[in-house]
């Protein structure tokens, strides 16, 4: 039942009212369950009151009385995410940015937009048809996730292979930092004055305070676009050949690879044409202008071919490329024939170690008696193994836990790092000292600290030394749609 | 130079910096007066060599004493580059903490997008590491990008991994008296574009077909081959208008000028989360003392 809160005794909630009003202000159980919760396996969380926000000042408002009352706040945006970062912990003032979606400018000729939080990302580049421009940062969520998040969590996509990640494409913020004051970060052209601010801000998961605008890059379309298919009868041959590319001196716009579980999956769906009996196929897209592209179109032919791919092919129209990539980006609602749960994991590896560390993932998961499914950013030796079972079978939850805890070790043991795109949040904070000492740790929680010197922004995410969640479960029953 | 690096575990660094006493690292010296003066900090040397170079990878780990020049020339063996660029004599680290993008920063990004990881020492004296060695990492806080730029004022930077890049095959530069708005219309992700007000001169790099296709498209607004520019050594910001004798790097809001303008404007906002910032990191105020991030021109 959704509570009015125009009438609460609970001073916090007056005051949030009287700077929102009773209908922004929620504190019925269905609000604080349905924001308890993101696209992670991660339930157990407890929001306080739900507030939704329409300017910056309503924002700042509303941290001002999350300060005043002794509170967290968390801000949110289409909870997308799948590291927990969005999860209230301790009953936080959720700060929903949703309403927050407006495009304010878009500045054509210096090839920038400023924008409200809440929009969505998908919704940019919509908008931006016949501008020649769009935002470039292409997370699997896009057609849900706000850019918010995007700022958030530095969020990723397979084309940031070459244009780079969202911090990339992000010039200028507009920040309500966890004192309420409102600062402006970054700058429209240029290097940062002074400190880069903003670049330190970019990935802060909600903890450095909360985004209310942003002005982005804006990508100019390419003049040509080519997108290739290449299979291979091993897993390995596949990944030697991401390294040959990237050895011979090219960045392909995008770099993806599935392996036979995916591609048995997803091509009854998609009639992408997939060879289904391939241990492999990869992605791969060259954007830029023709010769180019043509020229690289033939270099990778010859590399992928001396690495033993079976078949090159090259999208003959855009109806074909568009079958290509649907089944990439469709990869995970076509699993629920094989498993009805997943857990999703992101690490990075360096590319050369790619044959090896997916092989000793297979190992991994057969060790735990589990199914795994991989479909990842290659270019950037960005894994995504997907474990596959069922929620309801006893004792399940500990192995999927188990493998993807090993997952993680394996990766950093590589000289991996531990997240490439989803962030920290809640899911791997405990993995953190797997890859930092107590001396990184604590540098970066300087970093935080300058920013939230009284730590009430969502204070039980990223570092271990932090607040903790001791509620929360690390895996429940997963989310019906999730992406990668 | 070879590819080893004394060092390599930046112990020695780590003894140079100490725990105590104002400090700061001297690098090629080209730009030492940016932001103010090391007044009267005790001088230490970083690192000098190539540790690691990968070209599968595209990174390359180096000393931050390394001179910017000698490692573009190992790089270059490889077909690589990096996207920085500092004046002559400039070593790694000092350009990556003054934190000026390239020229080219259309085609090869911002200097902060080259840093990949830092070893650093802190104020306290203890060694820390920023960031990660792989190309795509959002694991915690982005501690590169908020040393690059910062002039050592967080932390005094010895090791350093970077992202390199594959060397475009052709360079060209065009220039001819047009405004800079038409030969952005005509050319696609070109690589440097600067107009001093009745000139403008465009960068194409890439594929030698691209780029000549590029150019005879731009001959038509009678643009013409030439050599690469000699800019002005100052630097200021764009402010709408040109100043006598300046050329704007369009797109970058950056000015070559004659002489340094002013630092630009800054709220005080910004100006106190900057002093916590460096307050957090260095509380007794030991890391180059004298200098400031927020006193330097563009």
């Amino acid at each position: 039942m959704r509570r009015m809160s125009g009438r609460s005794r609970d001073p916090l909630v007056r005051a949030l009212v009287s700077a929102l009003d009773a209908r922004r202000v929620q504190t019925g159980d269905g609000a604080r369950r349905l924001y308890s919760r993101d696209a992670s396996v991660i339930r157990g969380g407890r929001a306080g009151v739900v507030c939704f926000p329409e300017t910056t000042e309503e924002v700042s408002a509303c941290v001002v009385a999350s300060l005043a009352h002794g509170r967290d706040f968390v801000a949110r945006g289409a909870g997308t995410g799948l590291a927990g970062g969005a999860v209230p912990c301790d009953e936080p003032v959720m700060v929903v940015l949703t309403r927050m979606d407006r495009i304010l400018e878009v500045d054509v000729s210096r090839r920038l937009a400023w924008v409200e939080p809440g929009v969505v990302n998908l919704d940019l580049s919509r908008h931006l048809a016949g501008t020649g421009l769009h935002f470039a940062p292409d997370p699997s969520s896009q057609q849900s996730c706000t850019i918010g998040g995007n700022v958030a969590n530095n969020s990723g996509g397979p084309h940031c292979l070459l244009y780079g990640v969202t911090s990339a494409h992000v010039l200028a913020v507009e920040v309500v930092l966890p004192d309420g004051e409102v600062v402006v970060l970054g700058e429209e052209e240029g290097d940062s004055v002074g400190y880069d601010l903003r670049g330190a801000f970019v990935g802060g998961e909600g903890t450095l305070g909360i985004a209310t605008r942003i002005c982005v890059r804006l990508t100019e379309d390419p003049p040509d676009v080519a997108t290739l298919l290449l299979d291979f009868m091993s897993v390995g041959a596949a990944a030697d050949t991401v390294s040959a590319i990237i050895a011979a001196g090219m960045i392909p716009a995008a770099l993806e690879m599935m392996d036979q579980r995916v591609v048995e999956a997803v091509e009854p769906f998609v009639n992408a044409g997939y060879p289904t009996d391939a241990a492999a196929v990869l992605i791969v897209e060259l954007d830029g202008q023709p010769s180019g592209v043509a020229d690289e179109i033939r270099r990778i032919e010859e590399l992928a071919r001396a690495h033993g791919a079976r078949s090159v092919r090259v999208a003959a129209d855009e109806g074909e490329r568009e079958r290509i990539w649907k089944g990439r980006k469709s990869a995970f609602g076509a699993i629920a024939v094989i498993k009805p749960d997943y857990y999703l994991n992101d690490t990075v590896i360096p590319r050369t170690k790619l044959a090896e560390v997916i092989e000793r993932i297979y190992e991994i998961v057969e060790e735990q008696d589990l199914i795994v499914m991989n479909v990842f950013h290659a270019g950037d030796g960005n894994l995504h193994p997907l474990l596959l079972f069922d929620a309801r079978e006893a004792g399940v939850m500990e192995r999927v836990l188990a493998a993807g805890e090993e997952i993680v070790r394996v990766s950093v043991a590589a000289g991996g790092v531990l997240s490439g795109e989803h962030g920290i949040g809640l899911e791997k904070k405990r993995f953190m000292s797997l890859q930092f000492s107590p001396a990184d740790l604590e540098a970066q929680q300087r970093l935080r600290s300058a920013f939230d010197p009284v730590g009430r922004a969502n204070p039980a995410k990223v570092l271990p030394t932090g607040a903790s969640c001791g509620h929360v479960t690390s895996l429940g029953r997963l989310p019906d749609g999730v992406w990668v | 130079m070879g590819v080893s690096a004394g060092d390599v575990h930046m112990v020695g660094f780590r003894s140079d910096v100490g725990d105590s006493g104002a400090v700061c690292v001297r690098g090629g010296g080209t730009r030492w007066g940016v932001g103010g003066g090391p007044d009267g900090a005790r001088e230490v040397s970083a690192p000098v060599g190539i540790v690691t170079l990968d070209p599968a990878e595209m990174t390359v780990m180096v000393g931050a004493g390394t001179a910017l020049s000698d490692l573009a020339g190992e790089l270059a063996i490889h077909g690589l580059e990096v996207g920085m660029k500092g004046p002559s004599g400039a070593t790694v680290g000092g350009v990556l903490m003054v934190g000026r993008s390239a020229l080219r920063r259309r085609r090869v990004g911002t200097i902060a997008d080259v840093l990949l990881q830092a070893d650093c020492v802190g104020a306290d004296g203890v060694a820390f590491t920023a960031g990660g060695p792989t190309v795509k990492n959002v694991t915690g806080y982005d501690l590169c990008r908020l040393l690059v730029g910062s002039l050592g004022t967080l932390a005094l930077v010895g090791r350093v991994i970077l992202r390199t890049r594959p060397v475009p095959s052709r360079s060209l530069w065009l220039a001819g008296e047009v405004e800079p708005e038409r030969v952005l219309d005509a050319t696609y992700r070109p690589s440097c574009v600067l107009w001093d007000g009745v000139r403008t001169s465009v960068l194409l790099e890439g594929h030698g077909e691209d780029v000549d296709e590029t150019a005879a498209r731009l001959a038509l607004l009678e643009l013409s081959a030439t050599e690469p520019p000699v800019l002005p050594t100052g630097r200021g910001r764009w402010t709408g208008r040109l100043p006598s004798g300046g050329v704007l790097e369009v797109g970058s809001g950056v000015v070559h000028q004659a002489d340094d303008g002013g630092p630009p404007t800054v709220s005080d906002g910004v100006r106190l989360l900057a002093g916590r910032m460096r307050a957090s990191f260095d509380p007794s105020g030991r890391l180059n003392p004298g200098r400031d991030p927020y006193r330097v021109a563009a």
